[in-house]
C-alpha cells in the first residue's frame, strides 16, 4: 500500500561477524582496559592531530585537534572499517577550575561494529569559542548543536541555521551552563519580569516566517522596518 | 422509504478504500447530478490565491502537538511546503540545576524531563551514576530494576497508543489503555507511594523493595494486559481509516533514519535492527528472551506496529524477570552511598555517622566520566555525566531521544497534507517535558 518498496533491514552489529556477542559490563576499572580499536586507527592515521586517549570506566575517550577535526569526523563516518554512523550526541563540559580548557564533547556510536566512541575537542576560554559544524555528515547534529550554542555559546563554523533553541531569541542573559553564570540568572527578578512583560507578541512569528504569506504589507511599520535591515528572526 | 438508524450506522461505518488502501475522498462540492464542481474562478476574475502560500500556526497550546510544541507551517493549498518547529516553552534548565545537587537529588528531576517513563528515567541515571562510583548493584536490584524499565515501557506506549488514537479519530482505545495504564500506576503506588513522579531508584539500589504481594498483582497484570492488546489490535490494526491515515506517511529511509540521529521505535520502523538493549546491553538485558521487532517502509503505520509488538515483548521479559526474582538485598552493602537503616542510624554510632556524611554532603564518586544509554521507549536515552571528585557533579546531561527525533519532522512532514502533520507528529512520541528539559 505504501509508495515505496520495502526496506531492507539494517542489522546492528552485523559488521563485526567474529565479535563476542555483547554483554553487560561487569567490574569496569575505573582506568584502563581494552581501549576501542578505533584509538590505534586513528593514531595512525592522522598522528600528532590525537591527543591523549584515556578510557575512563571502560569508554573509549579521544582528544583530537581542532584544526582536523572535520577531517577526522568524515574519516570516522565513511571508512569502511569505522562506520560510525549514528551521532549520538553533542555537549560541551565547562570544569568548575577556571584554569581548565572548555571541553566540546561528541559521543559517536558504530552501529555495525557495536562500537562506542567518545572525542574531546579543548577549548581555550581566552579565545573565541568555536568548533567545525558535523552537520554536513550527520543531520542529527542540528539541534544538538543548536542546543550546544545555545547554553555554552560555542560557535559550530559551517552550521546552516545556528541560533538560540530552548531559550528565545532576544534572551539577553548569557549563556545558561556556562559555570560563570548564576543559577537564577544574570538579571533579577524585577528585570526578568520587566522584558517578558514588555516582550512583543506581535514578534511571535519570525521574520522569515512572515516573508512566507505575503502578510508584509499588514505588517506594523517598526516590523517592516527590521525586516528590511535583514533581520531573520523575531521569536 | 424512511431510513432508519440502523442503515445509517451500516452506511457511516463502510469506508470506501481506493485502490491505495486510503479512504475515498468525498468531494464536498458537487451538483445535483453528483458531478464534481471545481473551484476555478469565473472567467475574467483572477483568483486572489493563486500560488500564494499561506503561513499557518499550530500550538504551542494545541491538544494535537503533545506539549507545547509549536509548528509554523508554509501551506501551499493544503501541502505542506515547509515546517519550522520552535521549542524550548518548558525549559526549566534541569541540566543547570543538577549541578548544584548531589547525585540522589537529582533523581528527582529525572521524573520530570520524561514524565511518562519517570521509573526508566530513574534507573538510567542510577545507572550512569553507579558507573561513575564503580558500583556492581545486586542480583535482586538487577532484576528489579528491568521489571521497572518495562512496566514504565508499556506505560509509555500506551499513553503513546492512546492519545494517537485521539489524534486521528478513535476514542475507545484511549480508554481501554488507559485503563491498563492505570493499572500498572497502581502497582507503582503500592511500590513506592508515588504514581506519575516514582523516584523510584537510588545509586546502589532502589528507593525501596517491593511489598508483600506484589508479584502477585504484577502477574495479575500480565495476565490480563495481553488481552487489552488483542481487542486494541482487532478495532485498529485493520481498521480503514487507521490505515488510511497512517500507511506512507512521513517515510524514513534506513540511511536517513540513522543520519538523523533517530532512535528507538522511529529508527526500527525503518527498518534498523538497533536496540540498545540488544547492542550494547545493561542490567543483563542479553539473558532474557525476546526480540526486537523492526518495520519495513518506515512510515507512522510501521511505527505503530513497532511499539505493539514492543509492548508484547515486555511483558514477556516481565515474567521472565518474576521468574529470577530471588530473595536477597536490593541495595548494596556500602553505607558510603546507601543509606543505613533508620533504626541503626540511631542506635550505632558509625552508621549515624554515614548517615550524616550522606545527608549533609552526598556520596563523592572519584573523577571521571560516563555515558549510560538505556532503551527508553522514545530510543536511546543518555545520562553523561562529568565529576570532578566533589559531591556534586560537573556536568550533567541528559541525551533527549525525542528532541533528536523531532528535529527530524520538517524532514518527515514536507509534501504531505496538513492532516497527515499531526499523524506524524504523533508518530514521534515527543514529550515536550524531555525535549525541553
Amino acid at each position: 500500500m505504501s509508495d515505496t518498496a520495502p526496506f531492507t533491514p539494517v542489522i546492528a552489529g552485523a559488521a563485526a561477524t567474529n565479535a563476542p556477542a555483547p554483554s553487560t559490563p561487569r567490574n569496569v576499572p575505573n582506568r584502563g582496559g581494552a581501549a576501542n580499536p578505533t584509538a590505534e586507527a586513528l593514531r595512525a592515521k592522522f598522528g600528532s592531530a590525537i591527543g591523549r586517549v584515556d578510557v575512563v570506566w571502560g569508554e573509549t575517550t579521544v582528544i583530537v585537534d581542532k584544526a582536523r577535526f572535520s577531517e577526522i569526523a568524515q574519516w570516522l563516518h565513511d571508512d569502511p572499517s569505522q562506520r560510525y554512523d549514528l551521532l549520538a550526541d553533542v555537549t560541551a563540559v565547562e570544569f568548575r577550575d577556571p584554569e581548565q580548557p572548555l571541553e566540546v564533547v561528541w559521543h559517536l556510536r558504530s552501529l555495525p561494529f557495536r562500537r562506542f566512541l567518545r572525542l574531546k575537542v579543548q577549548l581555550d576560554k581566552s579565545q573565541k569559542l568555536s568548533v567545525p559544524s558535523v552537520w554536513s555528515i550527520w543531520k542529527s547534529a542540528d539541534w544538538i548543536e543548536r542546543e550546544c550554542f545555545d547554553m555554552f555559546g560555542i560557535t559550530f563554523e559551517g552550521h546552516p541555521d545556528l541560533r538560540r533553541i530552548l531559550m528565545w531569541e532576544q534572551y539577553k542573559e548569557g549563556f545558561p551552563l556556562r559555570k560563570d553564570f548564576p543559577l537564577r540568572g544574570r538579571f533579577s527578578r524585577s528585570e526578568q519580569l520587566r522584558q517578558a512583560l514588555a516582550a512583543n507578541p506581535e514578534a511571535r512569528y519570525s521574520m522569515e516566517e512572515l516573508s512566507i504569506a505575503q502578510a508584509y504589507e499588514d505588517l506594523p511599520d517598526e516590523m517592516r522596518r527590521r525586516l528590511s535591515a535583514g533581520e531573520k528572526t523575531g521569536e | 422509504m424512511a431510513t432508519t438508524k440502523r442503515t445509517v450506522e451500516v452506511e457511516l461505518s463502510t469506508t470506501g478504500l481506493d485502490a491505495q488502501g486510503r479512504p475515498q475522498r468525498v468531494p464536498l462540492v458537487s451538483d445535483e447530478g453528483g458531478n464534481v464542481l471545481t473551484m476555478e474562478a469565473p472567467p475574467g476574475i483572477e483568483p486572489d490565491f493563486n500560488g500564494e502560500h499561506m503561513l499557518i500556526n499550530i500550538g504551542p497550546q494545541h491538544p494535537a502537538t503533545h506539549g507545547v510544541l509549536r509548528l509554523v507551517l508554509e501551506l501551499d493549498g493544503e501541502t505542506v511546503v515547509r515546517c519550522i518547529p520552535h521549542v524550548g516553552y518548558l525549559h526549566c534548565g534541569f541540566e543547570k540545576i543538577g549541578e548544584y545537587r548531589q547525585y540522589n537529588q537529582i533523581i528527582p528531576w529525572t521524573d520530570r524531563e520524561d514524565y511518562l517513563n519517570s521509573p526508566g528515567n530513574n534507573v538510567a541515571f542510577a545507572l550512569g551514576a553507579e558507573r561513575l562510583f564503580g558500583i556492581e548493584i545486586t542480583e535482586r536490584c538487577k532484576v528489579l530494576r528491568v521489571i521497572t524499565c518495562e512496566l514504565s515501557r508499556i506505560m509509555s506506549h500506551l499513553v503513546w497508543a492512546g492519545t494517537t488514537c485521539i489524534d486521528i479519530g478513535a476514542f475507545t482505545p484511549f480508554l481501554w489503555m488507559f485503563y491498563q495504564r492505570e493499572a500498572i500506576y497502581k502497582l507503582l503506588e503500592d511500590w513506592v507511594g508515588a504514581r506519575l513522579t516514582t523516584t523510584i531508584t537510588r545509586v546502589g539500589g532502589m528507593a525501596a523493595d517491593i511489598p508483600d504481594g506484589w508479584v502477585d498483582q504484577l502477574k495479575h497484570f500480565t495476565r490480563t494486559f495481553p488481552k487489552t492488546m488483542s481487542e486494541v489490535d482487532r478495532v485498529v490494526t485493520r481498521n480503514g481509516i487507521w490505515v488510511g491515515r497512517t500507511v506512507g506517511l512521513g517515510v524514513m529511509n534506513p540511511d536517513e533514519a540513522v543520519n538523523y540521529g533517530l532512535t528507538g521505535p522511529m529508527l526500527r520502523a525503518s527498518g534498523v535492527a538497533y536496540d540498545v538493549r540488544k547492542d550494547f546491553p545493561y542490567l543483563d538485558y542479553e539473558t532474557y528472551d525476546f526480540e526486537v521487532p523492526i518495520g519495513s517502509s518506515g512510515d507512522v503505520y510501521d511505527r505503530y506496529l513497532v511499539r505493539m509488538e514492543e509492548m508484547r515483548q515486555s511483558i514477556r521479559i516481565i515474567e521472565q524477570a518474576i521468574a529470577r526474582l530471588s530473595d536477597g538485598p536490593v541495595n548494596i552493602d556500602d553505607h558510603r552511598v546507601v543509606l543505613p537503616p533508620k533504626s541503626k542510624a540511631t542506635s550505632d554510632m558509625e552508621s549515624m555517622i554515614h548517615h550524616f556524611k550522606q545527608v549533609m554532603e552526598g556520596p563523592r564518586p572519584p573523577i571521571g566520566e560516563s555515558y549510560v544509554a538505556v532503551e527508553s521507549p522514545k530510543g536511546e536515552k543518555g545520562y553523561y555525566m562529568v565529576s570532578d571528585g566533589t559531591s556534586k557533579p560537573v556536568r550533567w546531561r541528559i541525551r533527549p531521544p525525542s528532541f533528536v527525533n523531532l528535529s527530524a519532522i520538517p524532514k518527515m512532514v514536507e509534501g504531505h497534507l496538513l492532516s497527515d502533520v499531526i499523524a506524524i507528529n504523533a508518530s514521534i512520541d515527543i514529550v515536550m517535558g524531555e525535549i525541553d528539559r
